[in-house]
């Protein structure tokens, strides 16, 4: 049932990704909310999706990157969602929902088999940890993709030369508005994230840190975040400055959500290939 | 367009600056008299419906008249003999069309197409206001009553549905423009003039009445500043005190006569700090330049001098341009569908479509009726048929009576029209639109 409800999700927000397109290069409106509309159906089925996997498997489903993979793009489509009814903002979804589609189609190339979980998994920890830290991987996406609007409405201003983005694109004031808002949802998430982790590890392994790579890793990633938090409203780092770093620390989530499962062995391991 | 029984054409006399000189254009006045023309054109014996625009850029008669060619030789008469000018000396200048060429004529100056400034919102309103006249004077009828809401529609039609209007033609609509794309709403935003120019002046009006909150205006001679800022219920500040004001304001238009360099690099770079970064929009619109063209490479500072903003401008002229091509196209499709309903205001099409609907009404009602009534002898089935038949001819035989009584009458397009619209006899779905 959720493989089938998995599917459609996917078609949906591949039409949304190609209505989103649709709109960015023709402009007419109602293109756009067609897309919207369709994009706000492919997340429900996401979140229906994941219930019924949950009772299906019995546990929250975070655990392979099969599964993982999917919960991001949930995250990040709703948190694209939020941002666009509190911003009204255009062509948002133009650069949110290819990164879902794609994520979902990396995701349905993975094995999808519910398998039995590693004891050291069972716990009530698993839904808290791994959703706390999915939800700022998804809003801190959605700052990733306002920094790469920004940027390229940026240079079109300083460089005094409009190409075709410039009609397309937001304010400037208001895509750092979007990044500064996600920045203040999704730092602390990660520090939930992480300490929730910590809590975690005392428990299953006996010690709340070891410095195995995740570990690290994730306490890189928040340390990035918390720089930039902390020089964006102490100094004012905003405007490029502030979209480039979303951007970069996007990556490094990534890295530690995929490199670090997939190249870097450690205690984290098991969210491997699902194999 | 084939004028049919309804014998009238429509046409179109007219002048606008690119057919005539402005010392011509300006004698078109009528010694100021707004009445004085519409009277004048009443008298003119070959006109039957008319209205009169008359801007600074043009002047045109719009009228439907029986014939056309001692119409048109009236009107020249009403338009020099009144305001004195030579009779040959005016026909140089003048355009005249007819029919189908007259409605498109109209379309294309009310969507701005003939304007000028491509896109130029003001002429439509003109126009609105030539109409409101005639129709006060009642010197519009139906078919020009019909054509000017169909004007309007148009009108709207490629404003939304083309880019005509909305590229900034103007430097201060352009540093507007831009300036909503720096900073997402103006309101509250806080804008300084240095140097009190003109161009300075009509680009805080634009910036006013997009919300800014305060416009604070420094100048040489502080007397001019205090005179401005009042008109913008601001405040004026010295020369001096503009360096202090660079970490309070958002938008800055430096416009000041000086020689030199009158806002320095490290002016701007040392300021960035107290703003914590916030964006500031520097627009220099003074020969020789004001500000330090090195202050847009800081952060968060966008700088555009007056040939930057030139750069704009002609990149939307061009751009307007692109899309006066598509309005074109929707013009050239409105006055089809205006031809339509001219042509369907002749009397036989009405009467013939009037019967085709009623047949069609009757035949698919019997073919309801008899299946359901189960078999029935030929005989009964011609009754039914020949029942309803007659009845529905009977119904007919008055209205029809009617129409045909008044298609000599004067206003048997009022009668024509009104016909379609009670029957609903219109090719296209009953147009209701007003603007």
């Amino acid at each position: 049932m959720n493989v089938i409800l998995f599917k459609l999700t996917l078609l949906l927000y591949l039409a949304a990704t190609a209505g989103y397109l649709v709109y960015i290069i023709s402009q007419q409106k109602p293109a756009g909310r067609v897309a919207l509309g369709v994009a706000i159906a492919g997340f429900f089925f996401h979140t229906a999706t994941i219930i019924v996997r949950y009772y299906e498997a019995g546990y929250a489903p975070v655990t392979n990157l099969h599964e993982s993979l999917s919960f991001f793009a949930w995250a990040l489509v709703g948190g694209y969602l939020y941002i666009h009814q509190r911003y009204k903002v255009k062509n948002l979804g133009a650069f949110a929902t290819p990164i879902a589609a794609l994520s979902m189609i990396a995701s349905s190339t993975l094995p999808k088999k519910i398998i039995a979980l590693p004891p050291v998994l069972k716990s009530y920890w698993l839904p808290i940890h791994a959703a706390v830290y999915f939800l700022a991987y998804g809003i801190l996406g959605v700052a990733a993709c306002a920094g790469i609007m920004y940027l390229i409405q940026e240079r079109q201003i300083k460089k005094k030369k409009f190409g075709a983005f410039y009609q397309r694109l937001p304010s400037l004031e208001v895509l750092d508005a979007i990044n500064y808002r996600c920045l203040t949802i999704g730092f602390p998430l990660l520090t939930i994230g992480i300490l929730t982790g910590s809590l975690w590890a005392e428990q299953a392994w006996g010690a709340h840190w070891q410095w195995d790579p995740k570990e690290t890793w994730s306490l890189v990633n928040w340390l990035f975040y918390a720089a930039l938090l902390h020089e964006r409203l102490a100094v004012g780092w905003r405007g490029r400055r502030a979209a480039i770093m979303a951007i970069i620390g996007l990556g490094a989530l990534l890295f530690t959500f995929l490199g670090v499962s997939l190249l870097l062995k450690g205690l984290h391991t098991y969210a491997g290939w699902g194999v | 367009m084939p004028d049919g029984a309804s014998n009238l054409s429509i046409v179109l006399i007219g002048l606008n600056h690119e057919t005539a000189p402005v010392e011509i254009r300006e004698r078109l006045t009528f010694g100021g008299d707004r009445e004085l023309p519409l009277t004048l054109i009443r008298k003119v014996s070959f006109v039957k419906e008319f209205i009169f625009l008359s801007t600074c850029n043009r002047v045109e008669v719009l009228m439907t008249t029986p014939d056309p060619a001692s119409a048109e030789v009236e009107i020249k008469k009403v338009l020099t003999e009144s305001n004195g000018i030579p009779l040959g000396e005016f026909e140089r200048c003048l355009y005249i069309y007819h029919e189908e060429e007259a409605v498109k004529h109209l379309f294309r100056v009310a969507a701005s197409l003939d304007s000028m400034v491509l896109g130029e919102p003001q002429i439509l309103g003109q126009i609105k206001d030539a109409y409101r006249q005639a129709t006060d004077q009642k010197t519009s009828g139906v078919i020009l009553n019909r054509l000017l809401h169909k004007t309007f529609s148009v009108a709207k039609r490629v404003r939304t549905e083309t880019g005509i209007c909305s590229h900034a033609v103007s430097i201060s609509f352009a540093a507007v423009e831009l300036a909503r794309k720096i900073f997402a709403d103006l309101k509250g935003k806080r804008a300084m003039l240095i140097g009190a120019g003109e161009m300075a002046e009509l680009a805080s009006e634009h910036l006013i009445s997009n919300g800014v909150a305060e416009i604070i205006v420094a100048n040489r001679t502080l007397e001019r500043a205090v005179e401005l800022a009042q008109k913008f219920k601001g405040r004026a500040v010295s020369l001096d005190e503009i360096y202090d004001q660079l970490s309070k304001v958002d938008i800055i238009i430096s416009s000041t006569g000086a020689p030199g360099v009158v806002i320095h690099y490290d002016n701007v770079k040392s300021v960035m700090r107290a703003r914590k970064n916030r964006p500031l929009f520097l627009i220099d619109i003074a020969v020789p330049r004001d500000i330090d063209p090195r202050t847009n490479e800081i952060d968060n500072v966008y700088l555009y001098d007056i040939d930057d903003l030139k750069g704009i401008v002609e990149l939307n002229k061009a751009e307007r341009q692109k899309e006066a091509r598509r309005a074109e196209r929707i013009i050239e499709e409105e006055v089809i569908k205006f031809r339509y309903w001219l042509q369907a205001l002749d009397i036989t099409p009405i009467i013939v479509s009037l019967r085709e609907k009623a047949e069609q009404i009757r035949l698919k009602e019997c073919q309801k009726t008899l299946s359901s009534m189960g078999p029935l002898t030929p005989e009964q089935e011609k009754a039914v048929h020949v029942l309803t038949a007659s009845i529905i001819n009977k119904m007919l035989h008055d209205p029809i009576t009617y129409l045909k009584g008044k298609s000599s009458r004067e206003h048997k397009d009022t009668y024509l029209d009104f016909a379609r619209q009670i029957f609903n006899l219109n090719g296209e779905p009953v147009d209701t639109e007003e603007e």
